[in-house]
């Protein structure tokens, strides 16, 4: 079974806070990590070669830099990485990610399965897994949260779908996407590190992907941001004062007040 | 083609370096230069009062065609009903439709299809139906390929449906078949007047940034909405409006997933995405048997109950019931947090609700940064007092 896995580097969001004197970005010492939602699609893809054999391809695409998230995913398990990189791919929307993620795909030989994370924590679209899916011609399962079996060409999923768990029969080749409850990812071994330390990463760019130009990076993205800005957030609290039950009788007035209750 | 900066604008004041959320952008020699790492997100850009940074583009975009009119909706169904992100993107749409003196039009896939009177109530002046036993299950390979086409042939030049489980998941193929642009969880939309583009705001980055992204050259605009950003009007019974029948050939064609079977996880309680009001718990709750009391607390307030992170990690509720990031987001009439210190990510699910009400015993929680009201104390107290006030007057 050949399984690939996508993984994206994203921003450690857990340190980034506004500053509320310079409404801007609080960034200390910024760290780039690894979609968390990614390992445990990677998590997964490891699970399913033990159960039934294979081989386990990481897939980033993303600056020079992004090679670290792969080194980590070799050490937790994945038998190669490859890292999809050039100036070219810069300011490419979910769009263009998902076209080029499947020239990568595709390079890489026959696939079974594609794994994603259901979405990242930078952009949070969630619109890579489905859009790949489409472009590779892949059955496509988002929010999978259990693979109950494969065999032979199909695979039995259970996926959480808003408030209703679902079982799904698919016919492989698929894209999923899963989510946290799936598994719990295992920490990287020695052996693993060891591994992953001399390991060679393949870079693959425009030219090795032989991708069309008019479809990669900000050139291939139908999207353009034309904007950022920092949410308001000037609201304060009224916090209310006195003898705790009098804040409840005050409070319980204004919310019936405003016939919210 | 990348981020350029003018040496002859750039003071060196270093204000975008603030605002790159990647850390891409260093000072040298009292300029600003662009290390890897920069994706062209533009954030910098607004930063710089003096238009040092540009984005160059290769060619200009080329334009869009001009064929495509009218703003569709997909009017999402739950167990034969319309969902209710529905009408609210009806109201938005026709808002949309109306600036661009355009026809308001609702899209509906499945089988058992009942009256779609509604949704020209709602605001729709046609109504394409799309109804075969094929598709009762929803199968989503074969209706992104059916929109898809419907699309193709009515050439919207928008198209909105609800930021549901369903419509992320959904939505993304239509959008890769057609090859078009498609912004997901958007909470603001609006016609730039003068390009007559869809302007498309969503929140990023966990909810720290919000972003404005058009979709200038491609056909049609594609946005998926956050539920309940958007008021549904009040039904007009007297609109009226156009139903199309579509067919759709089966013949030949199956999907390539099959629903075995579903159980519904919170079937007896209220829904969170549909709730007006929630009363949710943090790790102030302390301990699995205190939700109790936020039930009992959601009961007289007719709520549903959800929670932060910490609950679902620590297995006192369902993964189901959280709010956040990682969660659902909700946009409630009224949120009460209960014993929730308020992460960016818990905030970034529920921070559009329109009356936020916390209850904290840690005066610093950044909770109170986004809520309308502030209750400094024990929840253990105040949470049994709102039940006795609201119970008996």
């Amino acid at each position: 079974m050949n399984i690939a896995v996508c993984l994206k580097q994203v921003p450690g969001t857990t340190k980034v806070e506004i500053d509320p004197q310079t409404n801007t970005l609080v960034r200390q010492g910024i760290e780039n990590i690894v979609n968390p939602f990614d390992t445990y699609a990677l998590e997964e893809g490891v699970r399913l070669r033990e159960r039934y054999g294979g081989k386990v391809t990481a897939i980033s695409m993303g600056p020079p830099q992004a090679e670290a998230i792969l080194r980590d995913a070799l050490a937790t398990g994945a038998d190669e990485a490859v890292l999809l990189s050039d100036a070219a791919f810069a300011g490419a929307d979910t769009w263009a990610t998902a076209y080029t993620l499947s020239r990568a795909v595709d390079k890489l030989g026959p696939c079974d399965i594609v794994i994603c994370g259901r979405q990242t924590i930078d952009g949070d679209t969630g619109q890579v897994g489905p859009e790949l899916a489409e472009i590779l011609g892949f059955t496509f399962v988002s929010y999978v949260s259990q693979v109950e079996e494969i065999d032979g060409e199909h695979m039995r999923l259970k996926r959480l779908m808003g408030e209703r768990y679902e079982i799904l029969e698919a016919l492989l080749p698929a894209v999923i996407t899963v989510v946290k409850e799936i598994n719990t990812p295992r920490l990287p071994s020695l052996r693993g590190m060891a591994k992953a330390k001399s390991a060679t990463i393949p870079v693959w760019g425009a030219e090795e992907l032989e991708v069309d130009g008019n479809k990669i990076g900000l050139t291939g993205s139908a999207t353009r941001v034309i904007k950022v800005f920092f949410p308001q957030r000037t609201q304060r609290a009224e916090i209310l004062e006195g003898e705790l039950p009098g804040q409840v009788d005050y409070l319980i007035d204004r919310l019936r007040e405003a016939n919210l209750i | 083609m990348g981020l350029l900066i003018d040496l002859d604008k750039c003071i060196g004041c270093g204000q975008c370096i603030e605002f790159c959320p990647f850390g891409a952008l260093e000072m040298v020699g009292g300029k600003v230069e662009v290390r890897e790492g920069c994706t062209l997100c533009g954030a910098c850009l607004d930063s710089c009062a003096y238009e040092a940074l540009i984005i160059e583009e290769l060619e200009a975009t080329p334009a869009a065609d001009e064929s495509y009119r009218g703003v569709w909706v997909f009017a999402e169904t739950k167990d034969g009903e319309f969902s209710r992100v529905a009408y609210e993107l009806l109201s938005e749409g026709r808002k949309l439709a109306d600036a661009r003196q355009s026809e308001l039009g609702a899209v509906c896939l499945g089988h058992d299809i009942g009256a779609v009177d509604s949704l020209i109530a709602g605001g729709a002046d046609r109504v394409c139906v799309v109804d075969s036993p094929a598709l009762a299950d929803f199968p989503e390979d074969l209706c992104a390929r059916k929109l898809a086409e419907v699309i193709l042939e009515y050439k919207p030049e928008i198209v909105l449906a609800g930021a549901t489980a369903l419509g992320r998941s959904f939505i993304p193929r239509v959008a890769a078949i057609l090859g078009t642009g498609l912004t997901a969880d958007c909470t603001g939309l609006e016609i730039d007047p003068e390009t007559g583009l869809l302007m498309q705001t969503r929140p990023t980055f966990g909810g720290n940034l919000m972003a404005t992204i058009i979709c200038p050259g491609k056909r049609p605009q594609m946005s998926t909405v956050r539920p309940r950003v958007f008021k549904p009007d009040a039904p007009d019974q007297t609109r009226k409006g156009g139903v199309i029948r579509l067919d759709f050939n089966s013949e030949g064609v199956t999907s390539r997933t099959k629903l075995l079977s579903f159980v519904e996880d919170l079937a007896e309680t209220v829904k969170l995405e549909d709730a007006d009001v929630i009363v949710a718990g943090g790790r102030g709750l302390e301990k699995p048997e205190n939700f109790a009391m936020l039930e009992e607390l959601a009961g007289a307030l007719g709520a549903a109950v959800g929670s932060s992170r910490p609950p679902v990690d620590e297995g006192w509720v369902p993964y189901p019931r959280q709010v956040g990031q990682t969660g659902k987001t909700v946009c409630p009439k009224l949120y009460i947090a209960c014993g929730i210190s308020g992460a960016v990510q818990h905030l970034a699910g529920m921070q559009t609700a329109d009356v936020i009400v916390a209850i904290n015993d840690d005066p610093a929680a950044p909770i109170f940064e986004v809520a309308t009201y502030g209750i400094i104390g024990d929840l253990f107290k105040v949470v049994p007092m709102l039940i006795d006030r609201l119970k008996n007057g």
